[in-house]
């Protein structure tokens, strides 16, 4: 099966270019403006689009990621208003690559049988699970994985190689590699060994290891797109959402902050 | 045996399963603590020294064992079955919590940790904690929701006073679930250093056996001392259930007796309507949260509900996975005392056996009273007293004599 994640970074290998992967919190400020916000994504010139879903009890969220959900649940975003919000895009002749950034439960009070079909029918390339390791979803009868959708799996600082193994083993499209132990939220400094880590995860694995958590300025990006196959940028394009979601000129302001960073990854 | 009867060694399988419930869905940063803790725990298990460590420290320390009490005030009241309280109450700190931080806190030096965090709802979980800290030289850290910390403001001073910080949570509601999200948070950033000692029978594996591992002490001793006095087993259990942490540590040890009924008592709140309660088994579904498969209170969109209860212990959208797979085999049964219900249960036990009952095991009181008046007078029910209610004075006196102050 041929989907849009692989096509892209086989376009980007055929290159020599890292992928850039653009998260937002879906629904933040609401869901019409944040399709404006998407939109400002693709085209700032993001190779790879997270949408997050909004969820009550974000527990591996920093507080900008969590301030984001609460006022996307304020403004009435749903798993199903999630999904509509792709189908529109897609309307539109979009191709970029969307990968969903959830927590089980609102998948699991869907369905998530049905979520996958649904998911993949909206134009949903991949899902990504906070709070699912890959053995509970063989474990449980109801969670067994169809291949509707790419699974992308996390691998940490603290997962010991028989598990980064047996992760990459089961991974889809692309491993998200969490550089830092925490929650998600930009840093000012990075952890110093990303090259060593992503280096050790591509000898147990063709899939692109991208990389994620803290990221949040151009040298940052930049710096670990020299040792990755992409770099994620999340809170710092979600406080930009937050700081300007109430003016005329969101989608402006999102591109002018996120082009910086898609040159600074496409310059390596 | 019956059909119901269980093997007690075998459940939760080494994923942590009960049933169709349980597991450890935790982001990828904790999954190697927690097996790194699962083996420990496996390994501590079956170390005398652990062992003896710990009953030297739960006799001297903490205060066990515990009496059965017969409260013949409350026999005579309820005028059916015999009662008899498991003294939980009379424990070092005030509550049943402290079996479980004692045996945690083992583990942790075991494990080479030197930080502790932990999250409280009524703040007998976060005092048990600072406790063991203070006792065993470590650093504490309790997560509290800033609507507890109103409400159980006394514990909020013991914790202070015992060298621990009270973090405020004032994400949602801020209670007993924002305090585990942020407890969960400050062990993702800090899991190399830190253990986290969590306070009931929920979470990801190995939590919900642990914990309840650490607290069959109260059932164990329970069958023992009923066995002593009566010459038989009780007709009846019964406990309140938030996470559910004090009624497995009672139940467990009977479950293969199947002449034994159980009883779990939910928080009902204002009533079963949205956001009003915090019975999970009425009206909640089957979902996951904060690390574990189970029955908890969400609406279509799979967003966790409100919940309310005066007692903070119950006050938690999520049962333990236990529970959720006992009540699913039919072992034990289900059912709530509302607030009302709960606070007639504190006067009538601080009135008629000078005993005054935290919130929480008041709603255990409230369905005694009720259960025991439908049972002939021969029959036997135990109640695990959880805790004592000195933290929840204040709170009462506003709702039972008005005060506003």
């Amino acid at each position: 099966m041929s989907n849009r994640i692989d096509q892209v970074f086989s376009q980007l290998r055929s290159e020599n270019k890292t992928a850039f992967v653009a998260y937002v919190a879906a629904g933040d400020p609401d869901m019409p403006r944040s399709l404006e916000v998407v939109r400002a994504l693709e085209r700032a010139g993001a190779d790879i689009i997270e949408l997050g879903v909004a969820f009550s009890d974000p527990l591996a969220d920093g507080p900008v990621n969590q301030m984001a959900a609460q006022r996307a649940l304020d403004a009435g975003a749903t798993l199903a208003g999630t999904l509509d919000l792709v189908r529109e895009l897609r309307k539109t002749g979009s191709e970029t690559p969307i990968v969903f950034f959830t927590y089980l439960n609102p998948v699991y009070v869907y369905g998530f049988s049905r979520f996958h079909q649904d998911a993949a029918a909206a134009g949903v390339d991949g899902v990504l699970f906070l709070d699912l390791p890959p053995e509970e979803s063989q474990w449980n009868e109801e969670l067994k994985e169809t291949d509707e959708l790419c699974h992308i799996r996390l691998i940490a600082p603290t997962s010991p190689d028989e598990r980064i193994e047996a992760i990459a083993k089961t991974s889809e499209g692309f491993i998200y590699y969490v550089c830092r132990e925490g929650v998600t939220g930009a840093q000012t400094d990075l952890a110093d060994d990303i090259d060593e880590q992503v280096a050790n995860i591509q000898k147990h694995t063709e899939i692109p290891v991208v990389v994620g958590f803290g990221i949040s300025t151009p040298d940052q990006a930049q710096s670990v797109a020299q040792s990755s196959d992409g770099v994620v940028v999340g809170s710092a394009i979600v406080r930009c959402v937050e700081q300007y979601g109430e003016q005329a000129d969101l989608a402006e302001q999102v591109e002018a902050l996120v082009k910086p960073l898609v040159d600074a990854v496409k310059s390596v | 045996m019956s059909d119901t009867a269980i093997n007690t060694d075998q459940l939760p399988d080494s994923h942590g399963h009960f049933g169709t419930f349980g597991g450890m869905f935790v982001p990828e940063t904790l999954m190697e603590a927690l097996k790194e803790l699962s083996q420990e725990y496996e390994k501590a298990k079956n170390d005398p020294g652990f062992q003896s460590e710990l009953d030297h420290l739960l006799h001297d320390y903490v205060g066990r064992e515990t009496p059965l009490y017969f409260a013949e005030g409350l026999t005579k009241k309820a005028g059916g079955a015999k009662i008899y309280l498991k003294r939980e109450d009379l424990l070092h700190t005030g509550a049943h919590k402290i079996n479980n931080a004692l045996g945690q806190i083992l583990l942790a030096k075991r494990l080479g940790k030197k930080r502790i965090i932990a999250e409280t709802g009524a703040g007998q979980h976060g005092v048990a904690t600072a406790t063991v800290a203070a006792r065993f030289g470590m650093e504490c850290v309790v997560y509290m929701g800033a609507v507890d910390m109103e409400r159980q403001h006394l514990n909020v001073v013991r914790m202070r006073l015992l060298g621990a910080e009270v973090r405020a949570v004032h994400a949602g509601q801020a209670t007993l679930k924002e305090a585990v999200n942020e407890a969960m948070r400050d062990w993702v950033t800090h899991v190399r250093s830190t253990h986290y000692i969590l306070g009931s029978a929920l979470g990801s594996h190995p939590y919900p056996m642990m914990v309840r591992d650490f607290h069959r002490v109260i059932g164990l001793e329970a069958r023992r001392q009923i066995l002593e006095r009566e010459k038989r087993l009780p007709d009846l259990l019964i406990a309140c259930v938030g996470g559910g942490s004090n009624a497995m540590g009672l139940f467990h040890p009977f479950l293969n007796d199947p002449s034994v009924r159980m009883l779990g008592v939910e928080a009902g709140g204002r009533g079963i309507k949205d956001g009003e309660h915090a019975a999970r088994f009425q009206g909640g579904k089957l979902g996951v949260l904060q690390g574990t498969k189970t029955w908890l209170l969400a609406d279509d969109d799979g967003q966790i509900q409100l919940t309310h209860s005066v007692s903070a212990g119950l006050d938690y959208a999520a049962v333990g996975p236990e529970h959720a797979y006992l009540k699913d085999i039919g072992r034990v049964e289900y059912t709530y005392a509302t607030d009302d219900e709960a606070l007639e249960g504190f006067q009538v036990l601080s009135k008629i056996e000078g005993i005054i009952p935290a919130l929480e095991s008041s709603h255990a009181i409230a369905q005694t009273l009720k259960s025991a008046a439908g049972m002939a007078k021969d029959r036997i029910i135990i109640c695990n007293l959880s805790g004592r209610g000195d933290k929840d004075v204040e709170q009462a006196a506003k709702f039972i004599f008005g005060d506003s102050e």
